[in-house]
């Protein structure tokens, strides 16, 4: 008996996405992979999956999606809009916890609020083969996450596992800050030799806007030029996630998870890991500043991160029975455990 | 390890080693060799490395080895590039040159002086060593071209190349494994798939590989193209 969620509406631009694909960039394969790995892992860990499964990568706003199998357990992280579910019953599962949905449930990911990516994990994870070790949507090569391409309407999505485990739902106790960092952080270089003293100065003082050229491959902002010493060609050399390359007009373009793996435009600048998934929550008309830490400045907050987002899974703990029992917006609205339920406050309008 | 070599912090989780600027065969066979040797030292932490024409590229997590350690461990390897480009694979593909395959050799033979029969017997007469994969899945950089079918690229890129074209510019030649947009002259087109899923390796080539191009027919470019990749290619496999 076949168990999958189906998409009745696929969402503008819905992907499946683990933690990438990385071992393959030296045959021209991009790392691909979840733009937000931080909201990816804990989604992950509500569900009981380990955190590097695949997950529904939101953009913008989700699809509409109905369960045709026994039931499943889901939970929307990294953004505070809530599941909302439409038939049989109108309700809302808060963002940061986990639900069961039986069969015939239909639910919908509304237009994102705190961020313009979301993850949809599934308890199980899905029924899709790996290629080349990943379940990521490689969109360049066609292959990947289903059939190789975002999602479209009326899409099955199969489920690893028919029927959710017998675990109490969980919800999690310190929701992450989805903000971003006021000064995103970058490391000069590896070309940085390549422009004068004042783009540099102008990289680390002006504003720059994210432009509507922005999707999973890269965000190319405006601002004041940039301005190379020699000419804005080189030999073409690797990228790394993060990197700012700066092609002849002077605009700066961030490279993100679906970058391709070498280039030819010099890089002035790369955005310490940490800093990357802010990045991904961001949507068009955010504006940017920055500022330069040293490699190992940056290399020790990674790892403060990495011991700060096992904290967040660590404060993952079972849904009390009256707040899986009733809506979030009637126990809000009630103002009967706000306390309890402060956490998630913020999914509510 | 030599000097002359720069560590390039490319943000905290990536290290570009550069041995030089330019396109030349030997800076990139010092590459090579630096990444056979970073393989054969199986350092904890390195994910994965990406060889381009005069840089290594280490990707690597900074919670199991950090950058001062990482250069250091590349600055004590010890290794020799190899003085023979010729240590690698050599590939042969059938390419249609010209025609509707390669709607610009018309133009690469007359900048260089020569008619279309005379480019294409230049073009095929070199073995096309790959100095990496880059920009798409499986796609090759390949030199060097003789001086008189060295070009810049095209005023006006094109919006759409075939898969399979064969395309040169600044003294070297690419093969487009996707339909995509580009500035390169194409001057023929193979029917061999350079970047197949299916397959146990997908990319074709690789570098270090070099490449030798055989002129077909666009009658037998349509032949082979329904044929098997064991009857399309021939591999020659490095003597030991």
């Amino acid at each position: 008996m076949s168990a999958a969620l189906i998409a009745q509406k696929a969402g503008p631009f819905t992907t499946v996405q683990d933690l990438g694909r990385a071992g393959h960039q030296a045959a021209g394969i991009p790392v691909s992979g979840a733009l937000d790995p931080a909201s990816l892992r804990i989604a992950n860990a509500l569900v009981g999956n380990p955190e590097g499964e695949a997950a529904l990568e939101i953009r913008l706003m989700g699809p509409v999606l109905k369960v045709d199998a026994p039931a499943v357990r889901v939970a929307l992280c990294g953004t505070s809009s809530p599941l909302q579910i439409l038939a049989p019953e109108p309700r809302e599962v808060p963002p940061w916890q986990s639900a069961v949905l039986e069969r015939g449930t239909v639910f919908r990911v509304p237009p994102l609020k705190g961020s313009v990516t979301a993850y949809l994990a599934v308890g199980g994870g899905f029924d899709i083969a790996p290629v080349l070790g990943s379940r990521s949507t490689c969109l360049r090569a066609g292959f990947g996450g289903l059939k190789g391409r975002a999602l479209a309407d009326g899409d099955a999505l199969p489920l690893a596992m028919p029927a959710p485990d017998g675990r109490a739902d969980m919800r999690l106790g310190r929701v992450p800050d989805l903000a971003p960092p006021a000064r995103v952080r970058l490391v000069l270089g590896p070309q940085d030799d390549h422009f004068s003293a004042a783009a540099i100065a102008t990289l680390l003082e002006a504003e720059f806007r994210i432009t509507n050229e922005a999707d999973r491959m890269g965000l190319r902002l405006a601002g004041p030029a940039l301005e190379h010493k020699a000419g804005y060609d080189i030999t073409s050399d690797g990228i790394a996630t993060g990197a700012i390359q700066v092609p002849g007009d002077g605009q700066p373009i961030i490279l993100l998870a679906d970058h391709q793996t070498t280039g030819g435009y010099p890089k002035i600048a790369t955005v310490i890991s940490a800093d990357l998934p802010a990045l991904g929550r961001l949507a068009p008309g955010a504006v940017l500043t920055f500022s330069a830490v040293t490699v190992a400045e940056a290399q020790d907050i990674h790892i403060a991160q990495k011991r700060r987002l096992s904290e967040v899974i660590a404060s993952i703990a079972p849904l009390s029975v009256e707040a899986a029992s009733l809506s979030s917006r009637a126990l809000l609205s009630a103002n009967l455990i706000s306390g309890v339920i402060s956490a998630t406050a913020q999914a509510e309008d | 390890m030599a000097g002359g070599v720069r560590y390039l912090p490319s943000g905290d989780c990536a290290l570009t080693v550069e041995f030089g600027r330019g396109v030349d065969r030997h800076l990139n066979m010092q590459v090579m060799a630096l990444e056979a040797a970073l393989q054969a030292r199986n350092l904890d932490g390195v994910i994965e490395t990406v060889p381009t024409f005069r840089s290594l590229t280490v990707h690597y997590d900074p919670s199991v080895i950090d950058h001062a350690r990482l250069c250091h461990e590349v600055d004590a390897l010890d290794f020799a590039a190899s003085q023979d480009a010729a240590c690698g694979r050599i590939v042969t593909l059938p390419v249609a040159y010209g025609g509707v395959h390669g709607p610009d050799l018309g133009d690469v033979a007359a900048a260089g002086g020569l008619n279309e029969e005379e480019a294409i017997a230049r073009h095929s007469a070199v073995a096309h060593y790959v100095y990496m994969i880059g920009f798409a899945p499986g796609h090759p950089y390949m030199g060097d071209l003789p001086a008189e079918l060295t070009l810049p690229r095209r005023m006006t890129p094109r919006t759409r190349i075939a898969p399979g074209t064969v395309a040169v510019a600044v003294g070297q030649t690419v093969i487009y494994p996707f339909a995509s947009p580009g500035g390169w002259h194409a001057i023929g087109r193979t029917p061999v798939d350079l970047f197949n899923i299916a397959r146990d390796v997908p990319a074709l080539l690789r570098a270090g590989d070099s490449v030798r191009l055989r002129p077909v027919t666009a009658d037998e470019y349509d032949d082979l193209q329904a044929r098997p990749l064991t009857e399309q290619i021939t591999i020659a496999e490095p003597a030991r």
